[in-house]
């Protein structure tokens, strides 16, 4: 067993691209489940929105980098709106289960090979790189220490997705100290009541769809940043990681569904590490793919555990109610 | 090993060792022959890879050729997984070539053509799939495949039908959206697949077992977990997420025990009998529906006509009033829980035998179609489930007819989302305020 190798994966993972992404998706989620009280079950529809917005505006149509980041945005608020408008009339678990459908149905349509063209169907799309690489302002090397060491690209990807992160929790904290964040908070405790006071609660939520929406769809467009776009990324179990990731940092907190993204993939890369290498080694008693579904299991077990026995999180104030009832 | 040699030559240090390599080359491709190569020219820093398959099985000894830049040419043969790898110098497009004279008999490339282009990306590999099936056109009339359709989505309806009216039942006496139920469904064919194949009993007593050891599997989760989760007074978005989680576990739980792959229950392949023109169905798809159709009236006369079965819809009504009433909510639960379970499992029997084959996640790819099911029969109503289901189930076969047969879960996943939208008591249920 490399020690080594397996703590310098994990370390790495900190600020893995991975990590970034699900930590966007996880503030938009935030948005919708920890301080509007909406019950979304298609962020990962989000995702897929902002990853093929990006990856299609540059090899269909030839935009630079920037123009697919807006795209893959402007894609999302549409999405929010089609979703919205309709449905955030519905009772929460009604809600849950079209937004579940509708990320589904979207993923279908990725996949299908009807648009093979566009959207690669099964295979995904790669090789939109060279505009988002252009305008890398690291020059060519390799840089950092210790697990920390990446080549300029590995870098601008990072650095970029950080400073989103950074932007988008301070937008979320601004927000949510404002009256606009009041009324929000207001309508997951009680909905009729923020009603009552004339407030018009439809107006409200749909924001909060876009809002959070447009922040997953950033967190897909990180996630498709270094390497490809892969339909298969977009099911619901990415839905229910980032669900986890969010449940575990804390839903209606500002950092805690950062620490909640990081805490999961550090997690993830130490287990996809050491559960294989155990079992090589002979110290479990299982073959090593074997061993590494079990850090699977653990992601479900863990979902539960949080949401019996501590639903508001590392980061979340037991007081304030984070679950509508 | 050594077969596949291309024409692509380190500056080499003469015209000596120039010959001398097309020599051992020659040599080498002289004495080789029969090809057996299912990788070629690894040495290279990047990689092309496939599979070859006739529906879901692996075709062996099928002659690939890649082509790409500068003249680079390739072959390898599929081994007997059907797989083939090749190294290729650079990131740039190359051509992936299927001799279909290699193929055997009768089959051809049905999805895409022989010939397909492949860019070797960043992540400095690409794979590409060959799917083998009858190369013949389809020649069946309209109303035949309109027929074929039927008969089949109703089988798949009333497969459905099971897993949804449990599910329904379910969500009636305590409000829980179980996704867990998805697990549920595999969780009858795994412990068929275990009885019948790993303990070798026969098939006819291993399905009547796993149906069983599913209702005790409810029996376990309700006592286990749900009762003391209700006691918990958990609210029932956390009931669902609670669900949420322990459908994650255990789908993983099941892919440690089978693998990633898919296996098959005995007499998966029965024979056709031909009904009328050309539309047959297969033994398993008749029996499948008897089966369907006995236990559906079975559990129907149990739900109208028993005591429980009664004190069961007392519940779904009104569950404070059935307690009022001296209904022992809990033993009703308990008896849902095991009922739904048993249904649930049977279900994922007979999807196993419809899909065909056994997978971690089957359940999961249908738990939408049974939300859907039980949405548009009205929530908490068995009967309104059943009817959801049959809708359901013909809705998606018939619809591929016309659409993209990749595309027909999209079909029923808008109806689902249309009915909540406009009906969202659904069919049978009950107009109440949901919003």
């Amino acid at each position: 067993m490399d020690w080594g190798q397996i703590l310098s994966n994990t370390a790495s993972s900190l600020i893995g691209p991975a990590t970034i992404a699900y930590a966007l998706a996880a503030i938009g989620l935030s948005v919708h489940f920890g301080y509007a009280g909406l019950i979304n079950m298609g962020i990962a529809g989000f995702m897929a929105i902002g990853a093929y917005g990006y990856a299609i505006s540059a090899l269909t149509f030839g935009l630079p980098w920037w123009a697919g980041f807006l795209v893959g945005i402007g894609a999302s608020i549409v999405f929010a709106l089609i979703l919205g408008i309709p449905t955030l009339r519905l009772r929460g678990d009604y809600l849950a289960i079209v937004t579940i459908a509708a990320a589904e149905v979207l993923r279908l349509l990725f996949l299908t090979g009807e648009f093979d063209d566009v959207t690669g169907s099964a295979d995904g799309l790669s090789g939109y790189h060279a505009s988002f690489r252009a305008a890398n302002p690291i020059p060519d090397g390799t840089y950092g220490f210790g697990p920390w060491t990446y080549n300029a690209n590995g870098w601008w990807v990072r650095i970029l997705g950080i400073a989103i992160v950074a932007i988008v929790a301070l937008i979320v904290w601004s927000l949510m100290r404002s009256p606009w964040g009041r009324v929000l908070k207001g309508i997951r405790e009680d909905e009729d009541a923020v009603r009552a006071l004339g407030k018009n609660v439809f107006a409200y939520k749909l924001q909060a769809l876009m809002l959070g929406g447009v922040f997953g769809a950033l967190g897909g467009i990180v996630y498709a940043l270094p390497s490809a776009v892969n339909p298969g990324v977009y099911v619901t179990s990415l839905t229910f990681f980032v669900y986890t990731a969010l449940l575990l940092g804390g839903a209606a907190t500002i950092f805690g569904p950062i620490l909640g993204s990081v805490i999961f993939w550090v997690l993830q890369t130490f287990l996809s590490n050491v559960l294989p290498a155990l079992a090589t080694s002979g110290i479990l008693p299982v073959t090593s793919t074997q061993a590494s579904t079990l850090r699977f299991v653990l992601v479900g077990v863990i979902l539960m555990l949080i949401v019996i026995f501590s639903p508001q999180g590392i980061l979340g104030n037991k007081k304030e109610l984070t679950f509508v009832k | 090993m050594a077969l596949a040699k291309h024409s692509t030559f380190r500056r080499s240090a003469g015209l000596v060792s120039l010959l001398l390599t097309a020599l051992v080359a020659l040599l080498t491709f002289l004495s080789a022959s029969p090809a057996s190569a299912d990788e070629a020219n690894m040495d290279e820093p990047f990689r092309v890879s496939g599979n070859v398959q006739n529906k879901g099985e692996p075709l062996e000894d099928v002659l690939i050729t890649v082509t790409g830049p500068g003249g680079y040419e390739v072959e390898v043969e599929t081994d007997a997984e059907g797989k083939w790898r090749v190294g290729v110098p650079e990131e740039e497009e190359y051509e992936v070539t299927l001799d279909e004279s290699t193929l055997p008999d009768g089959v051809a490339v049905v999805e895409g053509s022989n010939v397909r282009t492949v860019e070797v990306g960043p992540a400095g590999r690409v794979s590409t799939n060959f799917f083998i099936g009858v190369g013949e056109r389809n020649v069946t009339s309209f109303f035949d495949q309109f027929v074929e359709r039927l008969a089949t989505g109703l089988n798949f309806g009333l497969m459905l039908a099971l897993a949804s009216i449990g599910a329904s039942l379910v969500f009636g006496t305590t409000r829980l959206s179980n996704f867990a139920h998805a697990e549920m469904v595999t969780f009858g064919a795994v412990m068929a697949y275990f009885l019948s194949v790993a303990i070798a009993l026969p098939i006819y007593l291993a399905i009547p077992l796993a149906v069983l050891l599913s209702g005790v599997f409810g029996l376990a989760m309700d006592a286990g977990l749900w009762r003391p989760l209700r006691r918990k007074g958990l609210g029932t978005v956390q009931l669902m997420i609670v669900s949420i989680g322990l459908s994650l576990a255990l789908r993983y739980i099941f892919q440690f025990f089978i693998g990633g792959g898919t296996v098959q229950l005995p007499g998966s392949n029965s024979p056709q009998i031909p009904l009328f023109g050309a539309v047959s169905l297969s033994v398993i798809d008749i029996v499948s529906m008897a089966i369907s159709i006995v236990v559906i009236a079975a559990f129907a006369f149990w739900l109208l006509r028993t005591r429980i079965g009664k004190a069961t819809r007392a519940i779904s009504d009104n569950p404070s009033l059935a307690a009022a009433s001296g209904i022992d909510v809990d033993r009703v639960v308990r008896i849902v829980w095991i009922i739904a379970a048993g249904l649930a499992g049977l279900a994922g029997v007979l999807y196993a035998y419809y899909r065909p084959g056994i997978k971690w996640d089957m359940g999961a790819q249908i738990l939408l179609l049974v939300f859907a099911a039980i949405t548009l029969g009205g929530l908490g109503t068995a009967f309104g489930a059943l009817v959801g289901s049959l809708i359901v189930g013909t809705l998606v076969e018939i619809s591929s007819l016309w659409i993209p047969a990749d595309l027909k879960y999209v079909g029923a996943l808008v109806l689902l989302i249309l009915i909540l939208l406009f009906r969202p008591q659904g069919i049978l249920g009950r107009r109440e305020r949901i919003g």
